[in-house]
């Protein structure tokens, strides 16, 4: 059930797939080192560079799906790195079934978004810089699921990081953007920890990182060294995905220009921790208790995560909850074992569309209401931006996961292999379902329905055509790219280690769990509707209110519905953001305070007194006389 | 044998010739001081001096290389009285020297100091006075300071070697006197500088104390200084006696003090922020390099059998190193300051490995890179960054003066996107980030010390370098994204004179280098690294 491919040495095309991460890398710093000179024509090359590699990325995966089932993995050796005898770490490119389907993700959605860019942008004075980064982070991104080894895709994994840094805090001059990048920053820094610890748990062990090393040597590792890896990968995993405990960097992240936030902290990025999990799955397997952790940390945050969507009134957060929450269901569906891999990736790729889709049509919105973001003051703009409208509506049924549509194939499988695996898992991942269909109902009504709130002198208007072809490109894929994977992904994947439970047809199989998956979808949907379209939002603009007691005054119509449902809801929406203020962020901001309070502690040792000085060191060697005869002693 | 008896020892000078170089310059430096006229000594020194060292470098490779070809059995390998000249001694003679020489050439800046070296004018004037003026005015230098130098790298290179407690402490004091001079000898905040050297010296007068008393109580033990002799004696007696532990902790101590390990770290920030920027460039790398070295034969050979006492204590010091390094170094508004801080929780990171000690004497297997490799490795990236930032703290100035208030800073990357590039590549290689020789270094240090047993360390020291990614972050956020200070307190970037930039351009592609292709440096180091472990007869 469970087979590794042997990688074949490139040859052919396959020879030039490092030109996939060579264009735009080299174009990223063509514009960052030529500088001014580019300024007119940059952002248009920086446009071809993610053209260019998905052209080639699909010239590959062409080549891959002609090529035998079994002959699907091709590793490109780069460059040997290090090489001391035993010890060599080869920098290599591997390409199989799993990673060419997020090159074509990456270079996809990545070309499409720096399209979209183009308009987004037109007027920004650092639009050289902005696309220079994005073209970094292609680059990074793309390192990181080509590698064919945990060391190459560490340096992915930080070249993510960086770029993510530097995006976040694009618009430097806002003390708000500078910070969140600081926190995304110092939460990626905790995760990194994990994934440092396993490379050197595997370094100890077998020598090297090589994925087609020490896949087939897993079961040699003891259970105990395999959880702790299992631990720390899934650590690893949490930093760069937003997983609870570590998600509080995203919603803040939000700050970065919002292409930034479709392409990196919803579409890619934030994927990566999925693609870890799933991509180590061999140790997983060797861990039970990994695994479920692996799961439970998902199923907690695809339910905390749908709570913040619904305690947020900013269009960006809501989005951002959102996006934790649907990863939430990838990483539950990677701890569920081999037989969710598959469903993971499908979501992540489903995700990929309709979610980029969903926040480049919030940038549309913003563009037309001068970049508010606050949902109480948009309303009844369907009419005035009808392509972003439909385009957003399509996005919106899709993650909701109405029939046919791509959310709906990949969640139900989700939800599904949950119910086969553990009950209260699936039970918590249907009332998510639920939820989310809530909140986004909720999103779309405030933005597209309802009543004009506007601030004055903003005048809503359809986005440029730079703009809208990206929006209807993605919508296209959110609507057709679940019948069009759901038969076939399965069977793909299941050479690097992913099975497929046999959907063969693209119809999905209605059995009763898609209809209880289906009703309670719905109820979420009227719940939205009966809230905010029978009892309006507000007639006029409101002011700006602090969040809890706006939505309060919107909700106080209906106490029944508002004790029952609503307010238990934004408490809990509310406890988690408290969580997350209170407990989280004081936690991490307290590792600074401590650190910066015992520097000033230690530093006034160094006073300046060479007696001081005498004494400390006279102090050292007493301690190390103690130590020594402590350890004579044991 | 009557004590009156005395045979001369049989020397193999061929063995010596590298060392005897840099010593012999050192010399003729002085002969040059005292024989050449004014005008020319500046220049004839620097000469000496470069062309002594890549002499003793050639004279390392040749003794490698030509002597292998023509006789096989020998790898220009021996013994000879109580120096040792084995793989490691070659392979951290090559980097010391090549390290020397880029530090040298800092010492022989000029032009970004408006003609006059990085040196006091005249030390013997009282700072401020009339004298020292009228020296400055003269334009004289102190040329001195590069057979000070020299004898420093002698010393040096024969700790790297020595087999026997009584060499090591000669080699620990022909290094340090030199430096405890060069450390008074700034031209700018003199007295500062004169304050930080008088520190150096009563610590480290008391650090050769410890040391010394040390030895006199493993000869007490031993029976004798050579290494092989305590060796003996360790394997064969009972390796529990307290004269032993109380001496080998004390000859530590000696050596942790130069390494700037904690508790014993105490000078290192006063001496390095009022040192001569060029001597605490010098001193930030090459001392270190000595220490770790000698630290590391010591443990390794003399007292390798006692192994499980010394690596809990090691590992000790390496965490509250990492710690106090780290953790001081994340609120330092003093960019000198702050590297010295740095280049204390890298001596944490590098003793490591060393309390990891995978040797071939304890399980180290074939084509592993063990500990003594993965020092000198670590030790190659942090001296190329650390003398890199350095030589650019040398070019940022303001009204002619050095500036290294980290506030005065800022913006400076945005004003000199070249320089700002190169400052931030440097940090970034000490971060450990990726693609940098930083990384590789921490790669290999801490496998090494893994495979030895202490994963726990490991935890630890990942997450003091984790930590330690801010104290670099922090420099480079403020050097570009900080608001620069108003016009008249901003410093500027001075053009640099041929030996600065000889020196960054030699760090920059070294640390790019070896970040992108460490594997043959690794591979060399790694097939060179086993000690020569002498036999005692008794």
């Amino acid at each position: 059930m469970l087979e590794t491919l042997t990688p074949t040495i490139a040859s052919g095309l396959f020879d030039y797939a490092w030109l996939l991460i060579a264009i735009p890398a080299l174009m990223a710093a063509l514009l960052l080192i030529i500088g001014r000179a580019t300024n007119r024509f940059g952002h248009w090359l920086a446009t071809c560079a993610p053209i260019a590699s998905f052209v080639l990325a699909l010239i590959l995966f062409v080549d891959l799906l002609g090529a035998d089932p079994s002959a699907r993995a091709v590793e490109l050796t780069v460059y040997t790195w290090a090489s001391a005898g035993a010890w060599q770490i080869d920098v290599g490119l591997l390409i199989d079934p799993l990673s060419i389907l997020f090159v074509l993700l990456i270079t996809g959605v990545g070309a499409i978004i720096h399209i979209y860019s183009l308009g987004y942008m037109a007027t920004d004075p650092n639009r050289r810089r902005f696309f220079a980064y994005l073209n970094l982070f292609i680059a990074a991104m793309l390192i990181l699921v080509l590698a064919d080894s945990y060391v190459v895709l560490f340096i992915g994994w930080e070249g993510v990081g960086l770029a993510s840094y530097l995006l976040i805090s694009f618009w430097q001059s806002r003390p708000s953007a500078a910070a969140a990048g600081k926190k995304a920053f110092l939460y990626n820094r905790v995760g990194d920890l994990g994934l440092l610890m396993a490379i050197f748990t595997l370094l100890a062990f077998f020598g090297s990182t090589k994925f087609a090393v020490v896949e087939p040597l897993a079961g040699e590792l003891s259970p105990a060294w395999a959880t702790f890896l299992g631990f720390m990968l899934l650590l690893a995993a949490c930093g760069k995905s937003a997983q609870v405990p570590l998600q509080g960097w995203l919603l803040d992240a939000m700050e970065g220009p919002t292409p930034v936030s479709a392409l990196i902290h919803a579409a890619t990025m934030v994927t990566a921790g999925v693609y870890l999990v799933v991509r180590s799955g061999a140790f997983f397997e060797q861990s039970t208790a990994a695994s479920l952790a692996v799961a439970i940390v998902g199923t907690v945050t695809l339910l905390v995560g749908a709570w913040i969507g619904c305690a947020q009134d900013d269009i960006k957060k809501v989005l951002a909850g959102s996006t934790m929450s649907q990863i939430g269901y990838m990483m539950l569906a990677a701890g569920i074992g081999p037989i969710g891999w598959a469903f993971a990736i499908f979501h992540l790729l489903t995700h990929g569309f309709f979610k980029a889709n969903m926040f480049l049509g919030a940038g549309s919105v913003m563009h037309a209401m001068s970049d508010d973001t606050d949902m109480r003051h948009f309303g009844a703009l369907r009419r005035a931006m009808p392509i972003t409208f439909v385009t957003f509506g399509i996005g919106y049924l899709a993650i909701i996961g109405f029939p046919f549509l791509s959310g709906f194939y990949s969640k139900d499988h989700i939800i599904e292999a949950a119910f086969e695996s553990n009950t209260a898992l699936g039970v918590l991942a249907l009332i998510g379902a639920g939820v989310t269909a809530f909140y986004m109902t909720r999103l779309i009504i405030m933005t597209f329905f309802g009543s004009k709130r506007w601030a004055k002198g903003v005048h809503p208007h359809e986005a440029p055509v730079a703009m809208w072809i990206p929006l209807v490109v993605l919508a296209l894929g959110s609507l057709i790219g679940g019948v069009a994977l759901n038969g076939w992904i399965g069977g793909w994947l299941s050479g690097v280690g992913a099975d497929s439970p046999g959907h063969a047809s693209w119809l999905p199989q209605f059995n009763w769990l898609t209809w209880v998956t289906l009703l309670v979808v719905a109820l979420g949907v009227l719940l939205g509707w009966w809230l905010y379209v029978k009892r309006p939002v507000s007639a006029k603009t409101p002011v700006p209110l602090p969040i809890g007691t706006a939505i309060g005054r919107q909700l106080t119509g209906d106490a029944v519905v508002s004790t029952v449902v609503s307010r238990p809801g934004l408490a809990l929406g509310r406890g988690v953001a408290l969580l997350d203020q209170r407990v989280i962020d004081p936690l991490t901001d307290a590792i600074g305070h401590v650190s910066t309070a015992l520097g000033s502690g230690l530093r006034r040792l160094e006073n300046g007194n060479v007696r001081t000085y005498g004494v400390t060191m006279a102090i050292g060697v007493v301690l190390m006389g103690l130590a020594l005869i402590l350890v004579w002693l044991v | 044998m009557s004590l009156l008896e005395f045979t001369a020892p049989s020397l193999d000078y061929g063995l010596l010739l590298p060392f005897l170089i840099v010593l012999g310059a050192a010399l003729v430096g002085i002969l040059i001081e005292a024989f050449v006229p004014r005008q020319a000594r500046f220049a004839s020194q620097v000469v000496l001096a470069l062309l002594a060292l890549i002499a003793a470098i050639g004279a390392v490779l040749w003794r490698w290389s030509v002597i292998n070809l023509v006789d096989p059995s020998t790898d220009g390998s021996g013994i000879t009285g109580s120096v040792i000249i084995d793989g490691p001694t070659k392979a951290f003679w090559l980097i010391l020297f090549g390290f020397g020489l880029i530090a040298l050439l800092l010492f022989a800046e000029r032009r970004s100091h408006g003609g006059a070296t990085a040196f006091t004018p005249m030390a013997a004037a009282v700072p401020g006075s009339d004298q020292e003026k009228a020296a400055a005015k003269a334009g004289l230098i102190h040329s001195e300071m590069f057979p000070l130098a020299m004898f420093s790298l002698a010393g040096m290179s024969l700790m790297l070697a020595a087999n026997d407690l009584l060499v090591l402490f000669i080699a620990l004091e022909i290094l340090s006197l030199p430096l405890y001079v060069m450390s008074g000898m700034a031209r700018q905040r003199r007295l500062a500088s004169q304050e930080a050297a008088l520190k150096y010296f009563l610590l480290g007068a008391a650090a050769s104390a410890i040391f010394l008393f040390g030895v006199a109580l493993l000869f007490g033990y031993a029976g004798g200084f050579a290494y092989d002799q305590l060796a003996w004696a360790v394997t064969d007696g009972s390796s529990g006696d307290p004269l032993l532990l109380a001496g080998m902790g004390m000859v530590a101590i000696g050596l942790l003090f130069k390494l700037g390990a904690v508790p014993f770290h105490s000078w290192v920030p006063d001496v390095y922020q009022g040192a001569p920027t060029p001597v605490t460039a010098f001193m930030s790398v090459c001392t270190k390099l000595a220490a770790a070295g000698g630290l590391l034969r010591l443990l390794y050979v003399s007292v390798g059998g006692m192994r499980w006492t010394w690596q809990p204590i090691i590992a000790g010091v390496a965490i509250l190193t990492i710690i106090v390094g780290v953790v001081i170094a994340i609120n330092q508004t003093d960019l000198k300051r702050l590297l010295a801080y740095s280049s204390i929780a890298h001596a944490g990171f590098l003793l490591v490995p060393v309390a990891g000690g995978l040797a071939l004497t304890s399980g180290l297997m074939a084509g592993q890179v063990g500990s003594v490799a993965a020092v000198a490795f670590y030790l190659i990236g942090y001296g190329l960054a650390t003398i890199g930032l350095f030589a650019i703290i040398m070019l940022v100035r303001r009204q002619g003066l050095e500036v290294t208030d980290l506030e005065a800073w800022a913006g400076i990357g945005r004003r000199h996107p070249l320089l700002g590039a190169l400052m931030t590549f440097f940090l970034l290689s000490l971060a450990g980030i990726p693609l940098t020789a930083g990384f590789v270094g921490k790669l290999a240090a801490f496998q090494a010390a893994w495979r030895g047993g202490y994963w726990w360390l490991v935890l630890v020291a990942i997450i003091g370098s984790i930590v330690a990614v801010f104290i670099y972050i922090r420099v480079i956020q403020v050097i570009y994204f900080k608001a620069a200070p108003d016009l008249r307190e901003q410093p500027h970037m001075v053009m640099p004179g041929v030996p600065v930039t000889i020196v960054l351009v030699l760090c920059a592609l070294g640390t790019l280098g070896l970040g992108l292709y460490p594997g043959p440096v690794l591979e060399w180091l790694q097939a060179i690294s086993d000690f020569i472990v002498p036999v005692h007869t008794p």
